[in-house]
């Protein structure tokens, strides 16, 4: 018991990135764009945070928040390059973000060498910080889980899971937003403008992905590397789909994979875990996925129109 | 422009305008495209056209030794993709490709030529098994397989390291040298290319590519797999068992890539090897397989561009271009291909141009 209330912050510093980029993800695929490149948007996002935090660290406490800004609008710069091609050049979505997943790779280090003179980023000193909260931190038991040594991107990542289901079930917006995931040529009979809607729901997973990267790299990491993102982009995509494309259902999701790797680090802790080799706890996260996957296959109901190029003709 | 041009004109096209893309990064960060363009003729060729150095076949042997692996995961995506599917998992259908052969080579005792031939097989088997398991859960429960494969791919990087590391490894990094003889190396290939790595994996990816066509063009099985790939409804319809077709389709590609991962363990090393991270065969794959159109001819071309590419990646790194500009070639590509449509108008547009100067 005392181990699952230590494992609490390192679960939810996994989960931060996790279900902040799945957010995306959603905003994307309710708008009918598949964007399987969270995982290159990640990597981006990440490498501009990184940077951007090694640079101005000497001078600013501030560094990682300006850097995790950065890293947002990196990633809305590179989400664009998906937007365009899949909904103004028709592109099938999932070969576009394929591309951008390998464009990422190689952008990065390349940039890491015109930048650094080497493969990855310099190391920056402390990137985030863990903070307590007073008085809530007192609390018996959630004192601990929750408001003790937590990343303060955890707080960061309930406002926007509260922030997204708002905009995406209470706003106009919204329900135009998932009507062109639905039905985008009867949103269109009602005015709304397909395209635009469409737009804003790749660049706003573009912003969240690459704020997730910062996000990841800082808490996590050391220094950007081709792997600091590690597959969480493509983890944050079955979260979407484990979540069942609501924001509730994502923040779940997210947690339940944040712990899947935290139990990695616990695992010589727990008796009867302690006599497995250390990398079935790697590839635990990655085979919960598809074992999450295959469980909610049949009652998970995405956006009927995500993946479809948008045909103004069809009926 | 009619369609049949459209399928070579888009990729040709797509190809340049990577190219281009690739030179003007390399401009704007300050170095010369130059550079770039000749590593990449003297990677093609052997020939040095500043004259500095003499003709070296070396560049030749080491650009098809890259171009193999890729030639087989290209042939590994497109088949699956000739059945409507998307499979990111040659990467993994390849790693536990190299892990059978290599556990085969070391552990199983035969006559050198025999062990070599019941690798390369317990390769396929191996890669195989790993692509049945999407193509499985897509046709039982409809998961997605662009989600399980990329899992998969993950799940077998740290299952083979696990299996290398509990069953004999020399070191943290690779396991023992494969018994004399059970190797694809060639002392025969390697003298006319003046010392390269080139070897005979060049007979399976061979074969590969006319097994690939053969099932595809000229089998009722494979115009089956296709007529899922063009329409599941009608397929079905038409009294074709879709579910099965899902299997088998992901079973072959499968097979392509893992035998992919015993032409580089038995080939390019002679030893089975222990990876801190993917090496992204699955990766170039896709990009040949889209590139070539989803044929074997053009997989056979595209692959060996992008092999000549990531071979001549030293050769920029010596002339201070990072060697990561391969990668972005080859997504720019990748992307390029993706928004067909653009290009496709922008063709058709230059033809009325053109037609108008008349």
């Amino acid at each position: 018991m005392k181990l699952i209330l230590e494992m609490f912050p390192i679960a939810l510093m996994f989960a931060s990135p996790l279900v902040i980029a799945a957010l995306g993800g959603l905003f994307s695929e309710r708008a009918g764009v598949v964007n399987i490149a969270l995982e290159g948007i990640m990597m981006v996002g990440a490498f501009a945070a990184a940077s951007v935090t090694v640079v101005l660290e000497p001078s600013t406490a501030a560094a990682p928040w300006i850097g995790m800004g950065i890293g947002l609008l990196a990633g809305i710069l590179f989400s664009v390059l998906h937007a365009f091609a899949s909904i103004n050049l028709k592109a099938n979505q999932v070969i576009s973000g394929t591309a951008l997943n390998i464009l990422a790779g190689g952008l990065t280090v390349y940039l890491a060498q015109i930048f650094f003179r080497q493969q990855r980023t310099k190391a920056f000193s402390t990137g985030l910080s863990k903070i307590s909260v007073p008085v809530l931190s007192d609390i018996p038991l959630a004192g601990d889980m929750f408001f003790k040594g937590a990343y303060p991107t955890f707080y960061l990542m309930l406002a926007l899971t509260v922030l997204t289901w708002f905009v995406v079930y209470k706003t106009p917006l919204g329900l135009r937003l998932r009507a062109c995931g639905e039905h985008p040529q009867a949103a269109a009979s009602m005015g709304v403008d397909v395209l635009r809607m469409r737009y804003f729901g790749v660049l706003v997973s573009g912003a969240l992905a690459g704020l997730a990267g910062g996000v990841m790299v800082l808490s996590q990491d050391i220094q950007y590397t081709v792997t600091s993102i590690h597959g969480a982009g493509f983890i944050a995509l079955a979260s979407l789909i484990f979540g069942k494309w609501h924001p509730a259902g994502v923040l779940g999701a997210g947690v339940f994979f944040g712990f899947s790797q935290a139990l990695s680090l616990y695992a010589k802790d727990i008796t009867f875990l302690a006599s497995l080799p250390t990398e079935f706890f790697y590839l635990l996260p990655y085979a919960l996925t598809i074992v999450a996957l295959i469980v909610f296959s049949g009652r998970s109901v995405g956006p009927r129109a995500a993946g479809e190029i948008y045909d103004a003709g069809k009926r | 422009m009619t369609k049949n041009q459209a399928k070579f004109a888009v990729p040709l096209v797509a190809v340049l305008l990577g190219f281009i893309t690739g030179a003007i990064i390399i401009a704007l960060t300050g170095k010369s495209p130059l550079a770039m363009v000749l590593a990449m003729f003297r990677t093609l060729t052997g020939f040095d056209l500043t004259g500095r150095t003499d003709f070296n076949p070396r560049y030749i042997g080491e650009f098809i030794l890259q171009s193999m692996p890729i030639i087989l995961t290209g042939l590994s995506v497109a088949f699956a993709f000739r059945t409507g599917l998307f499979n990111i998992g040659a990467e993994g259908q390849l790693m536990v490709g190299s892990l059978a052969a290599a556990m085969t080579a070391l552990m199983v005792s035969a006559p050198p030529f025999i062990l070599v031939v019941l690798s390369l097989l317990a390769a396929m088997a191996a890669g195989a098994l790993w692509g049945a398991v999407p193509g499985f859960l897509k046709a039982r429960f409809n998961v997605h397989e662009v989600v399980v494969t990329i899992m998969l791919n993950y799940t077998a990087l740290h299952f083979c390291n696990w299996a290398f590391m509990t069953y004999g490894t020399l070191d943290s990094v690779r396991t023992a040298d494969f018994p004399a003889g059970v190797t694809l190396k060639s002392v025969f290939l390697a003298g006319i290319t003046n010392g390269s790595r080139l070897n005979w994996g060049m007979i399976p990816v061979a074969l590969s590519l006319l097994v690939f066509w053969f099932i595809i063009e000229k089998t009722t099985f494979g115009y089956g797999l296709r007529a899922v790939g063009f329409n599941k409804d009608a397929a079905r319809y038409a009294g074709m068992k879709v579910e099965r077709n899902i299997v088998l389709s992901m079973v072959i590609a499968g097979a392509f890539a893992g035998l992919g991962g015993a032409v580089i363990a038995l080939g390019t090393f002679n030893y089975g090897r222990i990876l801190p991270a993917f090496e992204f065969y699955g990766m170039d794959g896709i990009a040949v397989a889209l590139v070539g159109g989803n044929a074997a001819i053009g997989v056979l071309v595209s692959g060996l561009l992008f092999g000549m590419l990531k071979a001549a990646q030293p050769l920029m790194q010596s002339q201070g271009i990072p060697r990561e500009i391969a990668g972005i070639i080859q997504s720019s590509i990748v992307l390029f291909v993706a928004m067909r449509l653009g290009i496709e108008s922008l063709l058709s547009l230059a033809k009325r141009k053109q037609e108008a100067g008349k």
